[in-house]
Formats: structure tokens, C-alpha cells, sequence
């Protein structure tokens, strides 16, 4: 049995998506940019996809700006507040210390350009509330980016009460909804975001694109420099297979995201009361407010890639944070921030379901999992020394 | 092409000589949890020879690998044929590693290392420190 158990990492795309997108090969092969009836057909396919998709998000067309995915889109919104905000004097930043490496590390590149970054600490519940994010903010203050929900172990941040905080202090905010576009109910003019990043290929849409939404007024500056397309803002000929595709795959998954959230849900909670059964484990992230698909766990004494490749044989698709998988020494910065110690750290496990996984097979994983961490517990030199108490248990 | 060759693979879902030794003649264990690598090597010794072996291995599936394989090694054979083991020996025999596991093979030659100088300081035989890894002073873990 093949069970895909992977689909923060990417989704298989949709019937529906697919299918949208053949014409835009066959038919719409203009270029948008052309004045001639092939180029402004392939136009209005175009802008057609750009309404859909600002529908989804609650905000206008022309504040949807194609990007290649949900990195792009991120580098792009925090080089713009940064950019704006130094011409200010304003030149700290906001964020967590959980974001993706998107995120991460143009924080890391604008830290050295001379800006100041606070990461806000994410011990406390797997979570930030709107609190911390208040009280850091500062006079210079010119961007605050927080993912909406994290990749790895699904904590769903209060971005509403966030939102509310920055636009009371009149500062930028940006959210990294990669996780959450398509699989929870987004109105950026409501939750007050000003930017918001997203990418097709984890809403069984296609990869290689991705759309960042800019609250009208925000400026923007480029990554890429080219022609006119995007309103200057994105240069390039437009992926119009890849918008169409992510329109009619964010389209279905809005329209359907009560029904498949409440059958998701039950698979997730599955797991988890399942696995939490296996001793010596604790489930990572906000156990409440938690992306619907999302499970995470850690397992004391054993590595998290063997794990992956003992369950691969089992046919399970799953995803680690340790080092391993990394190329690194050091496991998931997620898993250290939210205060896993690195012996734990190495042991963990990331089953992201969807509405297409069945409940053969989450127990298909419910008799795998515990059998794989039993085996690598069993020739662990760190379980024995745990069983033996020559070592104090962490978890 | 897949991460690891069929011989890592074979090696690592079904791994040779796991488990311990109870009364070992010689203990070697290098690596520690927090970098995510800990090996630890069994042997029992009769005439200079590795009448038996055992590992146990915390890690990667290259890590389990190169246990299994080291190990299936030096079995049986004399310490002097067990002491010129090397890592790329290691490697090699499991069909390469992938560039970032090569450590994995290192952490195999050193445990057994370690475990032969464990039984040499155990029953007083004099040898030349200069052939086993400085464990307690190296980079890679500490």
C-alpha cells in the first residue's frame, strides 16, 4: 500500500487543475504582453485567473502579483518593507523564530545590510500570541512576518489579533499563508494583512508558481527586473498554465474546505491519538490551534531517517526534521526553537494528510509507525542507556 | 536515483550483528545524540581473533549501514587485519556513500577502533596510541 503522507512538502494536483490548465498549452499559448488577438486572448485568461484568485483572498485583482512560488513572494515583500522602511530611518523587523528559511534567511541577508531583527521566542505553546508581538514593536519598527501557520508542526498563529496590532501601529505586515492558503479560511482586508504569500503546489495546484497579495498603496520593489508584466513589479512572461492551474485548484479547495477540513481533521486526530500511545513521544505544535492536516512528533532514542526510510519500505511518505535529511548536523531549527533538545530533536516525524488519504490508511500508518520505532529503538545504543537508566529520559 | 545503494539498503533494513555481547572483551563508542550519531561496537576475542561482534547503532540509515557492514568486516579475522579497517574501505564495500554520510563510515572505523584499544587497556597490552582516533578531543562531536 502507497500512502502519500506529505502534502506540506507538496500535493499531488487535481484532476480539475490539471485539466485547466491544458488549454493555456493548446489554445492560450499568446503572450499576454502581445497587442495581437492570440497575446490579449491569453490576456484575459490571465486577468481572469488574477479575479479568482483575489476572490479567494477577499482583496482586489490588481493586488495579486504573480510570483514562481511562495519563496519568491516572501523574499519579495520583506526587501519592499525593508527597502521603504530604511528610506524612513525605520529599519527593524518582526518576525518569529519558526519561519520558513524563505523568511529566515533574507532576514538573515538584510541583518547584515544593517537592519535589526527580533525573532520572537515560540516555546510558550508552540506559539506566538499577539501580545509578544505588541510589545516588540518599536518606533523603527518598518515590517512585521509571521508565517500564518508553520510547516513543520502546524501551529496556526493568531493572525487576526496580529493584524489588528500592526495596523494600530501603523506597521507593515506580511504573512507567510504557504500552509494555509486552501486549507483555511483567509480575507486579508478583514484579518488586516497588508502582504500575503502563497504557493500553487500545496493546494494540489502546480509548482513553480506562486502569488504574493500587496494591500493597494504598499510599494513594491523587484526581485526580478524585466518587462511590464505584474505592473512593473515582476518581469518575466507570465506562467499562465501555472496561474491558471493554481486559480482552479484554489478555487476547488475554498469551495470545498469545510467538507474536506471536517474529514481531514478526523485522520489527523487519528493519528495523533494514535501515535501518542508509542511511550516516550510528545506531539509538536499548538495542539489547538493546528493546521488540519498536521502531525509531528518527536521519538526519543532513535534518528529521524531511518525512520523515513524504514516507513518508505512500508510504503509511507512521510517527513523529518533531523539532520539527516537536512545534509546538516543540526536538526530542524523549528524543533530547536519550540525548545526540543537535540537528542530528541533527531527523532522526528511529519505526517501531513489530506483530503484524498483514507482511513485504511491512517491505520496502515497506525500499525507502521510503532513497529519501525519499536525495531530502531531495539538496536539504539541511547534507548538502551534509557532503559537501562544510565540516561534520563527528556520526553 | 534513489539516496542510497542497494547494498546500503540491504545492509540497512536488514542489518547484520545487531545487539550486544554480554562480558565484551572490548567496548568502542564514538558519536553523541546531540549531533544525531551514536555508535557503539562489541567484541569478543579469543587468540587475537574477532570470534564475534555486535553493534548498536543511534542514526541515519547510512549510520546503521556502515555498522552493519564494518562489522560483517572485521568478523572473525585477526586484530591486526581489523586494525588496518579503513572508512573508504567501508565505504566501499557498501557501494559508496553520499558525500555528506562519508562520516557515517568514519564513526564504523572509529568504534571499532576505539573498541580494540577498550581491550588492549583491559587486559594491559601495550600498543601505539598514534594508530586509534583521539575521540575525546576530535571536532565532529563535541
Amino acid at each position: 500500500m502507497q500512502v502519500y503522507a506529505d502534502n506540506a512538502a507538496t500535493t499531488k494536483i487535481s484532476a480539475h487543475a490539471l485539466q485547466a490548465m491544458m488549454p493555456c498549452f493548446e489554445k492560450f499559448y499568446g503572450n499576454p504582453s502581445s497587442l495581437h488577438t492570440v497575446g490579449q486572448e491569453a490576456k484575459e485568461v490571465l486577468d481572469d485567473a488574477r479575479a479568482r484568485i483575489a476572490k479567494c483572498l477577499g482583496c482586489e485583482a490588481r493586488e495579486i502579483y504573480f510570483t514562481s512560488g511562495g519563496s519568491e513572494a516572501d523574499n519579495q515583500a520583506i526587501r519592499s518593507a525593508a527597502f521603504y522602511g530604511a528610506r524612513k530611518g525605520k529599519k527593524h523587523i518582526i518576525s518569529t523564530a519558526f519561519e520558513h528559511h524563505a523568511v529566515l534567511h533574507t532576514l538573515n541577508a538584510l541583518e547584515k545590510e544593517g537592519f535589526e531583527i527580533t525573532l520572537l521566542d515560540v516555546k510558550e505553546g508552540h506559539n506566538i500570541t499577539a501580545r509578544q508581538v505588541k510589545d516588540a514593536i518599536r518606533e523603527d519598527t518598518c515590517l512585521v512576518t509571521t508565517m500564518y501557520a508553520n510547516n513543520e508542526i502546524g501551529s496556526v498563529l493568531p493572525i487576526a489579533q496580529i493584524g489588528a496590532v500592526c495596523k494600530e501601529a501603523g506597521v507593515p505586515f506580511h504573512t507567510d499563508a504557504v500552509q494555509v492558503a486552501g486549507h483555511l479560511h483567509i480575507d486579508v482586508k478583514a484579518q488586516n494583512i497588508d502582504m500575503l504569500s502563497l504557493s500553487g503546489h500545496k493546494f494540489h495546484g502546480p509548482k513553480g508558481v506562486g502569488a504574493l497579495y500587496v494591500r493597494r498603496g504598499l510599494p513594491l520593489v523587484n526581485i526580478i527586473e524585466g518587462g511590464a508584466q505584474e505592473r512593473g513589479k515582476r518581469g518575466g512572461t507570465e506562467n499562465l498554465p501555472g496561474i491558471v492551474g493554481m486559480a482552479a485548484a484554489l478555487e476547488d479547495a475554498c469551495a470545498n474546505m469545510d467538507k474536506n477540513n471536517a474529514k481531514v481533521i478526523a485522520l489527523r486526530d487519528k493519528l495523533i491519538a494514535g501515535l501518542s500511545k508509542i511511550p516516550h513521544c510528545a506531539l509538536n505544535g499548538d495542539p489547538v490551534n493546528r493546521l488540519p492536516g498536521n502531525v509531528s512528533f518527536c521519538f526519543e532514542g532513535i534518528e529521524g531517517e531511518s525512520l523515513l526510510l524504514m516507513l518508505d519500505a512500508q510504503g509511507i511518505c512521510a517527513s523529518s526534521g533531523s539532520a539527516c535529511t537536512s545534509g546538516s548536523l543540526d536538526p530542524s531549527h523549528v524543533l530547536l526553537a519550540i525548545g526540543r533538545v537535540h537528542d530528541v530533536a533527531h527523532g522526528s516525524l511529519r505526517l501531513s494528510v489530506c483530503h484524498e488519504n483514507t482511513e485504511e490508511e491512517i491505520d496502515h500508518i497506525l500499525t507502521a509507525v510503532p513497529q519501525v520505532v519499536e525495531l530502531l529503538r531495539n538496536m539504539s545504543p541511547v534507548w538502551r542507556d534509557l532503559q537501562n537508566g544510565k540516561r534520563e529520559y527528556i520526553l | 536515483m534513489a539516496l542510497y545503494s542497494e547494498v546500503v539498503m540491504d545492509h540497512f533494513m536488514h542489518p547484520r550483528n545487531v545487539g550486544t555481547i554480554e562480558n565484551a572483551d572490548g567496548i568502542g563508542e564514538v558519536g553523541n545524540a546531540k549531533c544525531g550519531d551514536i555508535m557503539k561496537i562489541y567484541l569478543k576475542i579469543e587468540n587475537d581473533i574477532i570470534v564475534d561482534v555486535k553493534f548498536e547503532t543511534f542514526g541515519c540509515g547510512s549510520a546503521i549501514a556502515s555498522s552493519s557492514m564494518a562489522t560483517e568486516m572485521i568478523k572473525g579475522k585477526p586484530i591486526s587485519d581489523a586494525l588496518k579497517l579503513t572508512n573508504d574501505a567501508v565505504a566501499e564495500a557498501l557501494h559508496g556513500l553520499p558525500a555528506h554520510k562519508l562520516h557515517c563510515s568514519v564513526l564504523a572505523e572509529e568504534a571499532i577502533k576505539g573498541a580494540l584499544k577498550d581491550y588492549y587497556d583491559k587486559n594491559g597490552i601495550e600498543y601505539d596510541a598514534k594508530q586509534f582516533p583521539d575521540c575525546a578531543h576530535c571536532d565532529h562531536c563535541h
